[in-house]
């Protein structure tokens, strides 16, 4: 199939980047980066420089892919991964747009290949959970309940894209954060910083500078592992209640 | 906490959660006064060429202090909403500097992608509108404290219905998403009942319109004279 790529092309984070058009021959059963591979490969050949774009593990399950597919974070295909998707959901002579991920929270590092490091600050700041230190205590003596804990496996299903970011007019990194937030905190395991883990998380979204939810739902429908608004809500009730009711820290810190 | 300044009302406010719960407020706030003017405006329905409104004027006139009391809480809503919806705006103009070449919307509803156009010509026509049949100064026959002629007068101008008629187009798509939006940031949202209050949200947008739009229709149509 021959099919018309407009890529973005950008040298490096302070390149001011532009389009270029690409003629190329692809394959129906190809993936979409291998249709890239294939592409970079004839570009190298011709001496020109490949385009640079994010993949890792090419399964649907690491976060590292992403390009946005004529104005779509993953592409046309619902719940898939760049990785997942497949030449087969385009037609022979078809236009394909593609673009990074693009807000300010994540530079782009170039061409398509941009710097998500935004979302491991976010993780660092809150997205833990304390555990002791010694033996293993027995399994299952914490009781969890099936249906909090069935919630807090569709959150634990991000895998931190940034396709809601992506998609989002506003750049928005609520259903990541929310998501993180609520995975954690639907749990016994996490009830320990369920306060503190929304209100630094929420912060340290804003410091990034990530932009505020309209509430558009733009970012469910772009989510490849579909997760849903109900944990930006669920987030707003946490840091909410948390700003209101959480305690200052006192000096000294706990029995000892 | 990564931008503590040691005040948590500070904190809370300028925080992303905290202004959309801001803006939450004060829509939900807004909307309370919405539905209650149109239901001073519905009274022009009553056959009785305005007694009944005149009436429901004069007892608004009649407790100076309660209704400057009530007009300066508006405006303070008003203002809040305003300022806080500016302040988002340009951090999620910020947020992404770079526009897409191309970009196609799989789920955003027009009305929730336009919440920054709704909002600034519904702001602009208040304004017009307060001069027109508040204190008369855009009114070609301004008679104060008679309210169903001041309206039956002012809409007689096509010209001057079609206007409102747009703004109250404009009022029912922010309400449209607006509303939703509301129980969403203050966190209601569960599969129970998220699918029955986003239609909820548009019926009553769609209510509160038509209840708008049927005065300068009527008017237009001869049924109020």
């Amino acid at each position: 199939m021959k099919i018309t790529l407009h890529v973005w092309r950008q040298k490096g984070p302070s390149d001011a980047g532009r389009m270029a058009t690409y003629h190329h021959e692809a394959h129906a059963d190809m993936s979409f980066l291998e249709m890239l591979d294939t592409l970079n490969e004839g570009l190298t050949l011709k001496g020109e420089e490949p385009v640079a774009f994010d993949s890792d593990c090419r399964e649907g399950i690491c976060g590292m892919c992403g390009i946005v597919i004529n104005g779509i974070p993953h592409g046309p295909r619902k719940s898939t991964t760049t990785c997942q998707l497949h030449m087969r959901e385009f037609k022979d002579g078809d236009h394909i747009t593609l673009e990074p991920f693009r807000a300010a929270a994540f530079p782009i590092v170039r061409d398509l290949a941009v710097d998500r490091a935004a979302f491991d600050r976010v993780i660092q700041d809150g997205g833990f959970v304390s555990v002791n230190t010694g033996s293993c205590q027995d399994a299952n003596c914490i009781p969890v309940p099936k249906k909090a804990s069935d919630l807090a496996m569709d959150a634990a299903q991000c895998i931190g894209c940034g396709a809601c970011v992506a998609s989002c007019p506003n750049a928005s990194a609520m259903l990541f954060v929310s998501a993180k937030v609520s995975h954690l905190g639907l749990l016994p395991q996490g009830q320990p910083e369920r306060g503190d883990r929304a209100l630094r998380m929420v912060h340290r979204m804003d410091a990034e500078g990530f932009g505020n939810c309209t509430n558009t739902r733009e970012c469910e429908a772009s989510c490849p592992k579909d997760i849903g608004v109900e944990f930006i809500a669920r987030m707003n009730r946490d840091f909410t209640l948390s700003s209101a009711l959480e305690r200052q820290e006192k000096a000294g810190g706990g029995g000892g | 906490m990564a931008s503590s300044c040691g005040c948590w009302v500070r904190d809370f406010l300028c925080s992303s959660i905290g202004r959309k719960t801001v803006m939450a407020a004060t829509g939900l706030a807004l909307f309370g006064f919405i539905v209650g003017h149109l239901a001073g405006n519905l009274q022009a329905f009553i056959p009785d060429h305005g007694a009944t409104m005149k009436q429901y004027a004069d007892m608004l006139h009649s407790k100076p202090a309660l209704l400057w009391g009530a007009r300066i809480g508006l405006l303070v809503l008003l203002l809040v909403h305003v300022v806080t919806a500016v302040s988002l705006a340009i951090a999620n103009r910020a947020a992404r500097p770079v526009p897409y070449q191309a970009k196609a919307w799989r789920e955003a509803s027009y009305a929730s992608r336009t919440m920054m156009v709704s909002g600034p010509l519904i702001l602009f026509y208040v304004v017009y509108h307060l001069l027109h049949f508040t204190t008369g100064h855009a009114h070609p026959d301004f008679q104060a404290g008679d309210p169903y002629r001041n309206l039956v007068i002012g809409f007689s101008n096509p010209l001057v219905a079609i206007v409102y008629i747009a703004a109250m187009a404009m009022l029912t798509a922010h309400l449209a998403h607006g509303l939703w939006s509301v129980a969403q940031t203050l966190g209601i949202n569960h599969p129970k009942y998220t699918a029955t209050l986003r239609r909820l949200s548009v019926l009553i947008a769609l209510l509160i319109g038509a209840g708008y739009i049927s005065v300068p229709v009527a008017v237009l149509a001869r049924i109020l004279k």
